[in-house]
């Protein structure tokens, strides 16, 4: 039985607009277990960026509980919450956040500048970690000089360089060609077949048949939770679009 | 973070914004420049002070006429004459620890030479010591001796200013000639070495020395003397000398125990605190004023810096995102401005360094830059980083990780 690596219990976020109180969480019960990947859908306004805030530990509840890897958030100050967001988890952006005029090496290496014990060799991990997503000839380009698809991946690099617990995507193929997006998925897949936990919010079917569960919100509440059937192999995918252009050419 | 990541980070923002790093720095590279330059000034212009008062003489104690008590109201220093003759002459009877004392009588008036040359200058009548007391050497003829002074000898010793320009610049040219002070014709006997000018800008040189009897048989015609110079035997009597001469003077003056001193004993240093404490106020103010040219470049300073942070905030929002710390950003952006004041005081005392140069150059006052003028020009450029730097970098660590992300 694998550790729960999320587990959520009744968390509800209001915020206030003028007179109005707006639930954009309102009671939420969600568990993710070591090495899922799981893909939280809805349309806009359903809560799922405040979601997203939760899981990624960048905002507090107002009330109900959220344990990540065995830590309980809801407690935590600012400092704890930097460093809980700096050791346990990755994050992956739709607008890649890469830090412009610098080079992919040493965007990679950054989240290593923050950690408070740092034992490791930074170089040497941030150059293992450009690797594992396939861009070890690309560690002294600048952003501007990376396609989209190279720039996702300089970020999942640097998403994964701390060893998190979790991989969390917000929206990681909406600014990517649907290629670039199975080839980004295709390393969603591989890592998490490695044992990652991905969580990755999206509102594209096409991406969310990748992950192996699909959690919907509406209105601030789960209204669908179930496995994903069939399960798309985005390796396989890509794979096929890539002989698939090879004949039309 | 490591200081080197920060100082690294910090140095390659203000590089990626050249022009506009400069233009910031600006306003503290002429600041810092500005303090340094007013500063070697104003340092200068003491030195010389000091200088020239040294040049006065060795050991010397001057006597001047003090302040006079008229109904228990001070009327202020010289306001009422008392110095005579017979207290230059008791002082020098009585007194154990002055080598030389000369009594100094003044008096002006229109100067003739014996070719008919006009000028106008002061006439000392003094003691043949006087000499001695000023460290004053003779560059033709002799000085007058002791014979002259009691024999009234109408004989006199020309200031190297008076003597060019009565009698040119020919060698000899003023010996044994007539200058006519008053309608009395005294006889040249030699001409002093130059000594320049004073710290107050004073000629020195412009001068015609007599003996003091001659002086006040035909010219002043008062018993009142302007001062009475003393040289004590060495550097160590000069205290207890001041102290002699004024138990002495006091004696002379018939003064009683509860009766103020009519007279004034001073030594070098007091001139030289008197003279130069007029500098320090300049200097003082020169540095106030440049000061306030450093807090207007701290401003633009943290103009900048406000400008940063809210250009930056996605940059912001991404670092706190991956784990950094309220105080990591805090520093950071500290650092930057504090790295990019203190490369403003740097080129600031370059600046200093070649403007205090040119002054030189330009003007001939001597410029004096000390180590600890540039210290502080340094330190207080670091001190306008931090203090102008500390809000805009609070503003960017207080941001919230979430709507510095979403910041477009």
């Amino acid at each position: 039985m694998a550790a729960d690596v999320i587990r959520i219990q009744g968390l509800t976020r209001t915020y206030v607009m003028g007179t109005n109180e707006v639930h954009a969480l309102d009671g939420i019960d969600l568990t993710i277990k070591k090495g899922e990947m799981v893909a939280v859908m809805g349309a806009s306004g359903s809560g799922k960026s405040t979601m997203m805030n939760m899981l990624g530990c960048l905002d507090k509840p107002t009330a109900g509980s959220y344990e990540l890897d065995g830590e309980r958030v809801e407690v935590m100050d600012r400092n704890q919450l930097a460093d809980l967001r700096n050791r346990r988890i990755g994050f992956v952006f739709q607008g890649f956040n890469l830090l412009a005029r610098t080079s992919a090496l040493e965007n990679v290496e950054l989240p290593m500048m923050y950690e408070r014990a740092r034992k490791k060799d930074v170089r040497a991990a941030a150059v293992a970690a450009l690797a594992r997503v396939g861009l070890a000839d690309r560690s002294s380009h600048l952003p501007n000089e990376l396609s989209g698809g190279q720039q996702q991946r300089v970020a999942i690099a640097r998403a994964l360089v701390t060893e998190p617990a979790l991989l969390l995507a917000d929206e990681p193929t909406g600014n990517l060609d649907s290629r670039t997006s199975v080839e980004v998925l295709a390393l969603f897949q591989e890592l998490n077949d490695n044992g990652l936990t991905v969580v990755m919010v999206t509102h594209e079917d096409s991406i969310a048949h990748y992950a192996k569960r699909i959690v919907e919100l509406r209105d601030g509440r789960i209204v669908r939770d179930e496995p994903v059937t069939p399960r798309g192999n985005a390796a396989a995918d890509l794979a096929a679009i890539d002989a698939r252009r090879k004949g039309n050419a | 973070m490591k200081p080197q990541m920060l100082i690294r980070i910090a140095l390659r923002s203000i590089r990626r914004t050249k022009m506009r790093s400069t233009l910031t720095a600006l306003g503290i590279i002429i600041g810092v420049g500005a303090v340094i330059v007013m500063v070697a000034i104003g340092h200068g212009a003491k030195s010389r002070i000091e200088q020239s008062i040294k040049n006065l003489g060795t050991n010397m104690v001057v006597i001047t006429p003090g302040a006079a008590n008229t109904g228990n109201v001070s009327q202020g220093a010289g306001s009422f004459n008392r110095l005579k003759i017979e207290d230059a002459e008791k002082l020098k009877r009585e007194s154990v620890l002055f080598a030389d004392v000369s009594p100094v009588i003044m008096a002006f008036g229109r100067i003739r030479g014996g070719n008919g040359t006009n000028w106008r200058c002061p006439v000392y009548g003094v003691d043949p010591s006087y000499q001695n007391i000023r460290d004053w050497q003779v560059s033709q003829g002799q000085f007058f001796d002791s014979r002259d002074l009691r024999a009234r000898r109408k004989v006199c010793v020309l200031g190297a200013t008076v003597a060019l320009q009565i009698f040119g610049d020919g060698e000899g040219a003023a010996l044994g000639q007539d200058v006519i002070l008053r309608d009395v014709p005294f006889t040249v006997i030699g001409v002093l070495a130059p000594k320049g000018q004073t710290a107050s800008g004073t000629d020195q040189d412009d001068v015609i020395i007599a003996p003091y009897t001659t002086v006040q048989e035909r010219l002043a015609g008062h018993q009142f003397i302007a001062q009475i110079l003393g040289s004590a035997a060495s550097p160590s009597d000069v205290v207890a000398a001041m102290t002699e001469a004024k138990a002495i003077m006091r004696e002379s003056h018939k003064l009683g125990d509860w009766e103020e001193s009519d007279f004034q004993v001073k030594n070098q240093a007091d001139l030289a605190n008197a003279a130069t404490g007029a500098t320090d106020v300049m200097t003082i103010l020169l540095a106030c004023i440049a000061g306030i040219s450093l807090l207007v470049g701290g401003i633009g300073i943290m103009n900048i810096m406000l400008v940063s942070v809210t250009e930056r905030t996605r940059e912001i929002g991404i670092r706190m995102a991956i784990g950094a710390r309220p105080a990591d950003v805090l520093l950071q952006f500290l650092v930057e401005a504090i790295v990019l004041s203190l490369l403003g005081g740097l080129l600031g005392v370059a600046l200093g360094y070649g403007g205090s140069w040119l002054v030189g150059r330009l003007t001939g006052w001597p410029t004096v830059i000390d180590g600890v003028t540039v210290s502080v020009a340094l330190g207080f450029s670091a001190a306008v980083g931090v203090f102008f730097g500390f809000w805009p970098a609070r503003k960017a660590a207080a941001l919230n990780p979430i709507d510095a992300l979403r910041y477009e």
